[in-house]
This record gives C-alpha cells, structure tokens and sequence, in this order.
C-alpha cells in the first residue's frame, strides 16, 4: 500500500529526531488525563507511538485515496447555484475518510473530543494531505478555528462547537479579508453592532474567504463605531444562516477543489469571542499564527509531490540516448530542489517545536492560579513566544517561496510536457502559487521576522548547536557558518547604524534569508552528526548558502541607496 | 433496537507484496516471506457491516479463526469500528481446509450467539476458494447470499441486498438470521485515531501471559487482576478454544478434513513476446479489435 508516512525518509528522519518531551508532557499534563480518556498516553512513549500510528493511518489514506481524487478535483471544483457551494463529491469523499480516520479535532482537548496532539504531528499530517491534494489543506486546516474558539473562546462557547467540530460535523472559516482590507487589517470596516438586549449582529462585506459556505464563522469586525485601527475590532462568532449570503466563489489560478467565497453580512446575529478590542491585536494575530505554520506545510508538501512527480519522470525520460537525470543540467537541478525541501522541512519541524512549547506555556500561564506560576515558566513563556514570532514568518517564507521554485522547475524538468494539463506538474505550480501570497505575502513575513533579526533572538538556540563535536567534513561547513554568522551580525550591525527607515525595510529581505541559512545550516549540521549518510545533504545547503549570503551581506552593508533614490527614474521610463 | 453482527475475518500472507520465496520447496506457503495482512474481502465486509451499525444500530463482533498473532486483525477492525473481537486459537485447529474451518466458525458463532446477520468476505487471497462462507451458512441453517455489494434494507424480520451476477445484479430478500458473503464493493472506511490509541492495548489473554514471561514475570493473580482490568475498559479479545467452543475434536484441524494435498505444481508465468501498437487511431483501433475478438474485452 502507498503511503506518504512511510514512503518519505526525510520526514520519517525528523520525526525519528523529534525533541517534543518537554511539549508534550505539558500538554498532557504529566500524563494525567491517561486516567480519564482511555486513548489518551500515559507517557511520553505512548505518545510517540500514537503519533507515528496515526500519521501512518494518514499517510494511507492521502496516497491511496486523495492523491488519486486529486486530478478531478482540480478539474471540477467545488458548484455554486443560487447562493449555495456543493463540494466536489470526492472532497466530500476526502472529507469524510478523514473525519472517519478521526482527525478532524487534532490539537483540540481530549475534553472536546480531540485527539490533544501537538501543532508538529498535525503539521505533518498538513504536509502529507497537501502533498495528495493541496486544496484539501485548506478545508483540513481549517480545525485552526476551533483552536482559536478553544484558546479564546468562552466556556459555553467551546462546550458549544468544539465537540462538533472534532467530530467532523461543522466545518469553519474565518472571516478577514474585505475589497479594501488584505494586508492592512488595522482598516476592517464591518460592522459590529449591539441591539438594546446586548445581541450583537455583523452587517457588512468580506472578500476572498476560504471555505466562506462554512457552518462556523470566525469573524474580525468593527465593533467600536468612529475607530479607525485595529484597537476597534473584536472577534466574532456566527454561524451560516440566511443572513450570510455566499455572493460568489472565486475562479482562481490554483486550489482549485476549496470555494473561496465572497460574502454579505445581513444583520447577522453573532457572538463576541473573547475580549472586545483585541480582535485583531491577539485574537486574529494568533489565529494567523497558526495558520502560517499551516501554510508552510502546505508549501511543503506541494513541494514534496513537484520533486516527486520530476524526479520520476527525469529518471523515464530519454533523449540522446539516456535518461535525462544523467545530464548536469538536470541532475544539477534535482540536487538543488531536494536539498531546498530539505532546508524547509528541517526549519518547519524547527518552528514546529517551538510552537508547541510556546502553546504549552502559554497555557499554563493562562490556567495555572497566579501563585503556582513559577518565574521558570513565565520565563519560558516569554522566550519562546518571542522566539516563535521570529521563526514562524521565517519559515513561511522559506516554504513557500521553495514550492514556487520546485514547482517551477518541476515543469522545467518536464519540458513541453510539463505544460500540459496531462501531468500534474502544472498543477503543482498552479497550487504553490498562491501560499506566498496568503496569510501573509513572503512580503509580510519579512516585515514580521526581521525585528527578532535586528534583536538577535536566534543566538541562544544557535549556542549549543555551535558547540557539538564537529570534525573533518562537517567541522569545515560549520566554520563557513561561524563566518556567514560574524558576517551576518555586522551587517545588522550595520543597519542599526544607518538608522534609515527605508534601507532598513529594503533590505530586510535580505537579512532574515541570511537569518534562515545560517539556522538552518547549523540545524542540517547537527542532523549530519548523528547521520553520517545525511552529510551529503548539509554540504550541498551550506556550500550553496555561503556563496548566496556573502552575496547578500555585501549588498545590505554596500550602502548603496541608488533604488530609493532612484526607483522613480527607472520604474517609470 | 439494535442488531448483532458477526463478521469473519482472517488474516492472510499478502500475496501481492511478495518479498522473497513465497513457496516452501513442499510446495506449501512460506508464511514467513510474506507480510500479513487483513483478507481484503473480509476489510468489504467490516466496512459493510459498520455501514449497517452507522444506518441501524448494531453490535459488530468480529471473530477470526488462527495462530495467536491472529489477534492483530482482531485489533485493526477494533481500530476501524467494531466492538468486539474474538480469537478462536488452538493447536487442535491446526491444518484445517474450509470444511473443518466452517464448522469451527459455526461452533464459535453459536457461542457468540443471539446473532441476526453473520458477513464474511467472498474468499481470501491465499486459497480464493470462495466456500467457507456457504458452508457456515449450511452448519448453522441459514439463508446466504453471496457476492453481496450492498445491503438496501434492514428490519427485524429480514434484510434484502444486492448482489453480483455475471453482467448485472439481482437484489434479494431473505429472513433474518442470514449469512452474506461481500465482495470488494464499498470502500472500507479508514482506521480511526482515537480508537487506535485506545486498542493498540487490547490484549488476548495469551498475549497478556506472553508478556509477562517477557517480563520475567508470571504472578498468576496479578495475571488475572490485569485481564479484569482490561476487560472493564473493553480493551480484553476473547480468546477461545475448541473446547471452548464445544467443537468436536473429529471434526476439526487436519483430523476434520477431507481434503488431501496430491500434487502442487509450480507454474511459471512468462511474459510472451511483446508488440508495439503505433499510437495512432489506427494502431489502437486494430487493439481494440484484437482485444475484443481474444473476449480481452467484452
């Protein structure tokens, strides 16, 4: 039997190397709940084990049953008639094998009928379901609304939906965009507005909303009449009704098996989730959070299937007399394609972690009493928010921009046939177009990360791994990385001095994608030492990285103001 | 009102996953060579049979006749949804062909008891014979239909299906108790998460006492206080013998089968000459023609 689990070694080797102890034992708080839930681990071993069971069962399903839907998917799509979206019948099918297999509610609590798993695991599911079918994520992922209504939402409010969505029988959307507001959600104008019982109702426009046919909407909303920024918008719930009118679905380049809806809100009657005023500040920001880690899985696993469908074909193809992956041209692009899904798999699982730990104390800040928080875990706490702020836009933008690039040279690889509907490479690249534009263009990530990149949050996660008994081979690539990192701090030294805003931003880029060679270089090192057959790996990224980032650094300490002094001149010619 | 469902699995070398010899120089199975798997007929009529639990109510309990590992078949269809699972294990079973094995599954069955609806695959990848199912319908006196797709209807008194014909389909009735064979015509739902973490710990007893003798450890009582535990939490595989079952020692393993091996002969099938087909309208429409009149297709 196929199966996406089994059949991929890197991610089997992260999964093998996986630290999620510490995670782990926070969220199933020292293993307590094993004496309530009769699934839930009674150690840190059951866990593992349940992971890597489930993720098999996943695994089966994406490559024996969605990957082989997938073609028609895209083909068909989703049916909008008289303001109502039909779902493909094979999403549906794809919809209720994995209701079936049980992973509708994946990090949820085991109280709310979830399987209480950590955002890694669920991140690897992510990847592998995108892997079969890309616009298959962005129904699956969805279940990051339900953790939203679980971290913010009211007690009632949980009992209310939670069960339900664990248990595959609401699906939800959430509710941002508007005709004027993508980037800038600061300037949402829907309205929020209470009635004289304290009802409240949304009356207004969203635009671009995923799976917007939902029966369960997350909605950022104006609810302080005469604000104008993001201090005036709370977070809201309602539900499908006649009031929510789905206007039209999109006819987009890639995804093609979602309905991406445009929306009218008639009065719709709704419910505050969480505080008002931090709707957007804390509610959507860490929705957003979650799912940019969602949609560098998705990057990911579109990747993973554009090297795949390449490499095979490289190997079948013959012209001049052999297979064409024996050209170096070819096989010059292979290495590099693999080895780029690589460094994003490794900075995923990375971010992944973190992710977890700072969920977990986050939690623990929230539900501990104030005297059992101890200065140890406010610390933590503290760390590994800020840490995780830094490395989740980073590794989106790894992720995403690595699928357009695989997915590009996946057709490049498959020449004339590539571009035919025939194969799926076209469609890969169709579908990897549009994650380093959602949830944040690679744009924004940068405009995210690069503060933790001017404070230097990285240097204490790269401390131990630069003290780890290196020789011969790999003692050399890690020298490379000490200098690419001497370098790299001077540079953001050199920035700081500046003090010019705009060289600043425009060579922002530049700065976290040097932040990302030097983290992951040092992360795919310590992989290579305790797995020599990965040294290969690791000499082709840090070899590759070296010459790139001295590249780079040399422009972000050139000085060179000739764009923002200029750019007039030559974009208007 | 809710019904009971015996379904009969079995576990078998997975004869499409070859990995080194599959034929002892006997000409018996190498079971060892060959990974084991669940009869993929048998995953139709689980599937079929949880169909009938999500559109009626019923409890499934699915039983198995083999070696002790048998009991990993046991856990997988715990993982997609039954409810219940017994192992039907003894050396005395040892050896049977599909005669001595009907009337062991007949014995088990009637120790389940109280049973409306007993499924079964059509046949199993490793014999194909296609006749365990008829004849456990025969020992226990039921109506059978074989070569199900699917169940239309359910009600205390009957259940009426469709089933396979060659080129077409009939839909029958018959009363309850019944016997159906299924054939590969739904999709069997996969293993559920939750329901993983909580079986991947249901033990038969023997596993139980396996692994405490692993463990270096045989306290009998605390042997059997972990086997009450287990069983509180649903989580204990009936493990049953033939005495168990009340089956008559003559009519079951090697001593209750007629079936005698005479002669396995090794056939080697070779790929004969290729021929290419020119990919024109032409070159496949003398295909299609050639495939047609050989009955290839048609």
């Amino acid at each position: 039997m196929a199966n996406y689990f089994a059949d991929n070694k890197d991610l089997q080797f992260i999964f093998d190397d996986l630290d999620l102890a510490e995670a782990v034992g926070v969220k199933e708080k020292n293993y307590e709940f094993a004496g309530k839930f009769d699934h839930a681990p009674v150690n840190y071993a059951d866990a593992i084990d349940n992971y890597r069971r489930v993720l098999e069962v996943i695994g089966e399903i994406c490559a024996e049953n969605i990957a082989e839907r997938s073609r028609t998917v895209d083909k068909e799509g989703p049916h909008f008639a008289d303001g109502k979206v039909t779902y493909h019948p094979l999403t549906r099918k794809n919809l209720q094998d994995l209701t079936n297999a049980g992973v509708m509610g994946v990090m949820l609590p085991h109280e709310y009928g979830g399987l209480n798993f950590p955002n890694t695991i669920y991140t690897m599911m992510t990847e592998m379901v995108s892997r079969a079918d890309a616009s298959l994520q962005n129904l699956f992922g969805l279940q990051d609304i339900a953790e939203t209504i679980c971290d913010f939402g009211s007690d009632e409010q949980k009992a209310q939906y939670l069960p339900h969505f664990s248990s595959g029988e609401v699906d939800g959307s959430m509710d941002l965009t508007e005709p004027d507001s993508g980037s800038d959600l600061q300037s949402v104008r829907l309205r929020a507005w209470q009635d004289k019982d304290g009802q409240w109702y949304l009356n207004g426009m969203k635009r671009f909303i995923t799976n917007g046919c939902a029966k369960v909407h997350l909605v950022l909303a104006r609810s302080e009449d005469g604000s104008s920024d993001g201090r005036g918008l709370s977070m809201f719930i309602c539900e499908a009704g006649p009031k929510l009118v789905v206007r039209r679905i999109e006819d987009k380049l890639g995804i093609h098996g979602v309905a991406t809806c445009e929306l009218q809100y008639n009065d719709v009657p709704a419910q505050l989730c969480g505080q008002r005023r931090r709707g957007l500040t804390k509610y959507v920001m860490s929705l957003m959070n979650g799912a940019r880690v969602a949609i560098s899985a998705q990057a990911l696993g579109v990747a993973e299937a554009a090297f795949r469908e390449a490499r095979k074909y490289a190997g079948e193809r013959e012209q001049f007399k052999k297979s064409i992956d024996r050209f170096p041209a070819i096989y010059d692009m292979l290495t590099s394609m693999k080895v780029r899904i690589q460094a994003a798999r490794t900075m995923l699982y990375a971010t992944t972690r973190v992710v977890d730990l700072r969920n977990g104390y986050a939690n623990l800040m929230e539900k501990l009493p104030a005297d059992k928080i101890t200065p140890e875990i406010r610390e933590k706490s503290k760390y590994y928010g800020k840490l995780a702020a830094l490395l989740t836009p980073m590794s989106k933008a790894l992720s995403t921009e690595v699928a357009n690039s695989v997915a590009y040279d996946g057709i490049q690889i498959h020449g004339g046939t590539g571009f035919m509907r025939d194969f799926n490479a076209e469609r890969y690249y169709r579908d990897a177009r549009i994650t380093n534009i959602y949830e944040g263009t690679t744009q924004l990530q940068v405009v995210a990360a690069i503060g933790g990149v001017i404070q230097r949050v990285i240097e204490p996660e790269l401390q131990p791994l630069m003290h780890l008994p290196y020789t011969g081979k790999l003692q050399r690539l890690k020298n490379k990385l000490d200098e690419m990192l001497v370098l790299q701090r001077k540079a953001v030294q050199y920035i700081i001095d500046q003090k010019d805003t705009e060289y600043h931003d425009q060579m922002a880029r530049k700065l976290v994608e040097v932040e990302t060679y030097i983290y992951v270089g040092y992360l795919m090192l310590k992989q290579a030492l305790n797995a020599p057959e990965r040294e290969a790996l690791v000499e082709r990224y840090v070899n590759d990285a070296y010459i790139d980032a001295k590249a780079k650094i040399e422009a972000v300490t050139s000085g060179d103001m000739t764009v923002i002094d200029r750019h007039r001149d030559i974009i208007d010619y | 009102m809710s019904y009971k469902i015996i379904v009969f699995v079995k576990q078998v070398p997975d004869t499409q996953n070859i990995t080194g010899e599959a034929m002892k120089p006997d000409g018996t199975v190498n079971r060892a060579a060959l990974p084991a798997i669940f009869n993929p007929e048998d995953l139709n009529a689980l599937e079929l049979a949880l169909q009938l639990k999500d559109r009626y109510g019923a409890t499934v309990v699915v039983g198995t006749m083999g070696p002790p590992n048998a009991a990993e078949v046991l856990r997988e269809s715990l993982y997609r949804g039954a409810d219940e699972a017994v192992l039907l294990t003894d050396r005395a079973f040892a050896g049977a062909d599909t005669l001595a094995t009907s009337y062991a599954l007949s014995c088990c069955a009637k120790k389940i008891g109280d049973f409306d609806l007993i499924l079964c695959g059509r046949q199993a990848i490793d014999g194909d014979t296609a006749q365990v199912g008829p004849q456990l319908a025969e020992k226990l006196h039921l109506p059978q239909l074989s070569y199900v797709q699917e169940v239309l209807d359910l009600n205390r008194n009957q259940v009426r299906a469709r089933r396979e014909i060659e080129g077409g389909y009939e839909v029958l009735e018959v009363k309850l108790p019944a016997l159906l064979t299924v054939i590969d015509a739904n999709e069997p739902r996969p293993q559920n998460g939750k329901r993983i973490m909580k079986f991947k710990k249901a033990r038969t007893s023997s596993e139980l006492t396996r692994e405490h003798a692993n463990a270096n450890y045989t306290d009998s009582e605390a042997l059997a206080a972990e086997q009450e535990a287990l069983a509180s939490r649903g989580l204990l595989i009936h493990e049953w013998s033939a005495a168990d079952v009340k089956a008559d020692p003559e009519r079951i393993g090697l001593k209750g089968s007629p079936t005698k091996v005479k002669n396995i002969q090794n056939v080697v099938l070779k790929a004969s000459e290729s021929k290419m087909i020119d990919p024109t309208a032409d070159g496949i429409s003398q295909l299609m023609h050639e495939l047609i009149s050989d009955h290839t297709l048609g």
